[in-house]
């Protein structure tokens, strides 16, 4: 795609290496460093104590309820991104920016805000507290609550990167496709989503990271009980507060870990769509 | 107000999805928000102004928004740089700096935290240096904004890297061919171009910055009236028992955003009509 | 039918679960919600208790801990976290229970003997190795160059004992004896003497350069980064510190004078209630006050409220000071709350007056 043409700029000019080595200092001191960090102290105190850390039995359920909130947050804010952004790219209505801004909500309000709304909400003190009590529900301090928060700090991810993506598809290929007689669905399914499939990985992908990593908001609202109501980032605070240092980075590790997995597999798909474009390419050429 | 549909559209789905989209949106987003007006509701002027105004409240308001604008401004300008290096040249590991961009979105905020304050304490790799040169980074402002910074980063690179990639070579170099300087095209053809979505990505970077809390709570001081950022006190209120003054704290907190937000998504309208469709 | 027998089948599970058919040997749940330096000690004593408990009725206990700050777990059982028990660090967080969310009853200090405190703890004074700075009681805390570390009173109970334990020693020292505190006579001196004792705390913490929001993000703020001349600590997390770290690195200081910290235990009726285990909840708390209980107690360096149970190379351990109560110094838990830690109150007022 444009590969080609955005990486032919002059070639010796001294304000170029100039600009590499200030992006590259700055990126190492202030990602590469904290990452090193986390890995150098994981690794303290041997690859041992580091097995045994990230085995420990309260270490494996906090690693069980996150995938489970992940699994469950992420799904929903997909078919919620999917809708979102269909309404929003693919039509004209007004309210559309208010709409828009308020998807963009939970991610500027603070995690903290974001916990102590569904306290305020399901909490014994709150709103629907005494009912749900009388009808002995729960939700706070307890798994259901883990889930909303995170389903909330996360809805913005997935829309957030298809609604651009969508916008800049236009609506001519779908038009035209209807007009040929294809169903609503199947347009959708043949024609905008194989358009916007790595804004869709993307966004995804985001959203798992930070579903799997919310710790602000859940911290809030999840009561703290080994076993039962840890997540991953929660465990890490504890082991931090056990003195356990090692233990504490070697669980912060496998997290960056799982978070860096899905960076990977983000480049992959990239690559992946990079030679698939190429192919287009040469055989629209070749024609 | 009055629904109006500017382009009559023949695609199916909108009432289904906007719909879904309006519940969701409500019954996992608004609804939860909208107990903190209820709550704050509850105060009477006097004892609202009290909670969210008083001068250590103040003082927090100072050093949030503060750090915040610091973060952005040093993501604006290194940002822009990085986005710039990452889209236009070609050097060894570029691939692996673009990758680590996003570290930041993988990395869970509390260890990030944990591992800026290992790094910055002045024990820390950095802070060690730091220390011998006289700067105290940790438990200051200061160790607030590079936390920020380190959070803020993603936003302005990737808002960026797009629109860099779509701007037009031939522009520069027709600017270049014509005599233009290289710093004179950058300013006039460049520059211009980039502006609405270095806003958007400063703007972006400055509204996180502004909520962000577990990576900042452990390399903040929490001195009040010094270093004690506006979410800690949320929590602070919360466990003194006093519900409503950490409703009314949220509440200007979430209203702080939210017109942070409504700015910078005015900002993309405009920007498209002034750069078209696309940019 | 079937949905018929799943209902009877949770009613004989509930039953059994209320205690009410002890001969059926049932597995049990009991959550303990705790502050933060209890984690070690809890660990045994659940397990001790387990056993006992079994012994004594063929039930076996799962016991849940939560652990936090001791106001934001007071606040999450408030909230409507199930707490069968707490076990806090301070009286007043378990009297917000009462008030926020009556969940027990307002005398539930009487319900426990020596005013249901378990075991007591004080505050005590960690440096560095040879002790640099030469601190050797709270007045040296103020001198020049001299850095305290304690966390936040606002957000820590722990935070709350030190802020106290400072403010008493110089009421001891301006008036000789506490005793004259009570004495309406001498209400003059008195004065002088609280305002001696608030000029004081209000310069003590121009000295602090952290808050952190708890007594283990303190502890880790001296400990690992390294800062700080002088962290001021439960004295089970003084020694769990030196433990920690090895006695090359740190070492104690007692003060002439420090306070009698007591935190309280509570079994949280409601819930107990609820769950049907308000038995397992009264004798897990009565086991604290057991031979057993006791001597892992003072095994994880809490002051054992019966120290004949104790063993003796462990009592030893306990540096001996005079450790007023709050009683003594300053009247009730809601008294102290109000004067010097609500929004506006004394600790409000030295910290925006500070520097």
């Amino acid at each position: 795609m444009a590969q080609g043409r955005r990486l032919a700029s002059a070639g010796s000019d001294p304000v170029r290496w100039l600009l590499i080595g200030v992006a590259v200092l700055f990126l190492t001191v202030f990602l590469v460093l904290p990452l090193a960090c986390v890995f150098i102290e994981a690794l303290a105190r041997g690859p041992a104590v580091y097995w045994r850390s990230i085995t420990d039995s309260d270490a494996l359920s906090a690693m069980l309820l996150t995938l489970l909130t992940a699994g469950v947050a992420v799904p929903l804010n997909l078919v919620f991104g999917l809708a979102v952004a269909w309404c929003v790219a693919k039509f004209s209505f007004s309210g559309k920016t208010l709409l828009v801004t308020l998807i963009d909500l939970p991610f500027s309000v603070s995690p903290v805000v974001a916990g102590l709304a569904f306290v305020l909400l399901f909490g014994m003190q709150g709103l629907f507290g005494p009912w749900l009590a009388a009808h002995d529900i729960r939700i706070i301090f307890a798994v259901p609550g883990i889930f909303l928060v995170t389903i909330f700090v996360t809805v913005p991810f997935v829309a957030r990167e298809l609604i651009p993506a969508m916008q800049a598809q236009g609506t001519d290929e779908e038009q035209a496709a209807l007009l040929l007689g294809a169903s609503g669905w199947r347009t959708f399914w043949r024609v905008t989503l194989p358009g916007v499939r790595w804004a869709l990985v993307y966004g995804v992908i985001l959203c798992n990271a930070r579903a799997m990593g919310e710790f602000g908001a859940v911290s809030v609202v999840s009561g703290h009980i080994r076993g039962q109501t840890n997540t991953l980032p929660l465990a890490v605070e504890i082991l931090y507060n056990e003195y356990q240092f090692a233990a504490a980075f070697s669980v912060a590790s496998l997290l960056t870990l799982l978070g860096l997995a899905a960076l990977v597999a983000r480049s992959l798909a990239e690559r992946l769509q990079r030679r698939q474009a190429a192919l287009a390419t040469a055989a629209t050429l070749s024609e | 107000m009055r629904l109006h549909f500017a382009r009559a559209s023949v695609l199916p789905g909108f009432g289904l999805t906007l719909g879904y989209s309006t519940a969701y949106m409500g019954l996992l987003v608004l609804l939860p928000l909208a107990v903190f007006p209820l709550w704050a509701s509850r105060m009477d002027f006097g004892q609202f102004w009290q909670a969210v105004a008083s001068p250590r409240v103040m003082a927090s308001y100072r050093l949030t928004l503060g750090a915040a604008l610091a973060g952005a401004l040093a993501n604006a300008v290194f940002g822009l740089v990085t986005a710039w290096v990452l889209t236009r040249y070609e050097f060894p590991g570029r691939r692996l700096a673009d990758a680590l961009v996003d570290i930041p979105f993988a990395l869970p905020t509390a260890v990030s935290g944990i591992a800026l304050t290992a790094l910055y304490s002045k024990n820390g790799w950095i802070g060690r240096y730091l220390e011998a040169a006289g700067i105290q980074a940790a438990y200051t402002p200061l160790g607030v904004a590079l936390a920020l910074t380190f959070i803020g980063l993603p936003f302005v690179v990737r808002t960026l890297q797009p629109i860099l990639e779509d701007l037009d070579p031939e522009l520069e170099e027709a600017a270049g061919s014509l005599g233009a300087g290289k710093l004179r095209t950058f300013f006039r053809v460049v520059f211009p171009a980039l502006l609405p979505a270095l806003l958007t990505g400063f703007a972006l970077a400055f509204a996180r910055g502004v909520g962000e809390y577990g990576s900042v709570v452990f390399i903040a001081g929490n001195k009040p009236m010094h270093t004690e950022i506006t979410s800690l006190l949320v929590l602070t209120k919360l466990e003194q028992y006093d519900y409503a003054g950490a409703a009314a704290l949220a509440l200007v907190m979430l209203i702080l955003s939210f017109i942070l937000l409504l700015v910078i998504n005015i900002l993309q309208w405009w920007s498209t009509r002034h750069f078209g469709e696309g940019a | 039918m079937r949905a018929f027998g799943k209902r009877l089948g949770m009613l004989v599970l509930f039953v059994a679960l209320a205690g009410a058919i002890p001969a059926f040997a049932a597995e049990r749940h009991l959550l303990n919600v705790s502050y933060d330096p209890t984690r070690e000690f809890y660990r045994d004593f659940n397990e001790a208790f387990g056993r006992y408990w079994q012994g004594k009725t063929g039930d076996t206990v799962v016991i849940n801990q939560s652990h936090g700050g001791s106001s934001k777990q007071a606040r999450s059982v408030i909230d409507g976290l199930e707490a069968d028990v707490v076990t806090l660090a301070l009286a007043y967080d378990i009297d917000a229970i009462h008030d926020n969310g009556n969940l027990l009853p307002a005398q539930w200090q009487a319900r426990l003997p020596n005013a249901s405190s378990p075991y007591t703890s004080t505050i005590v004074f960690l440096v560095r190795k040879g002790n640099p700075k030469g601190i050797k009681d709270w007045g040296d805390l103020t001198k020049r160059g001299v850095e305290v570390i304690t966390p936040n009173p606002k957000t820590s109970g722990g935070a709350r004992w030190n802020y106290l334990a400072a403010w008493a020693y110089v009421l001891k020292r301006e008036l000789g004896d506490l005793a004259r505190l009570k004495d309406p006579a001498q209400a003059r001196a008195v004065e002088a003497a609280q305002n001696k004792a608030k000029a004081f705390v209000a310069e003590l913490f121009t000295h602090v350069p952290i808050l952190d929001t708890g007594a283990r993000g303190s502890t880790n703020t001296f400990a690992q980064r390294g800062l700080g001349d002088v962290l001021l600590a439960w004295e089970n997390e003084a020694f769990l510190t030196i433990n920690e770290l090895g006695a090359d690195k740190v070492e104690i200081v007692v003060p002439s004078l420090s306070i009698l910290a007591e935190p309280p235990v509570a079994v949280v009726d409601t819930f107990a209630y609820k769950h049907g285990s308000v038995d397992l909840a009264q004798g897990y708390l009565e086991y604290l006050y057991s031979p057993e209980g006791q001597r892992l107690a003072a095994k994880h360096y809490y002051r054992p409220s019966l120290p004949q149970h104790a063993a003796a190379e462990d009592l030893a351990r306990f540096p001996k000071l005079e450790l007023p109560t709050i009683r003594e110094v300053f009247g009730t838990w809601r008294d102290v709350q109000r004067v010097h830690f609500s929004d506006g109150g004394v600790f409000d007022q030295i910290t925006k007056a500070g520097k």
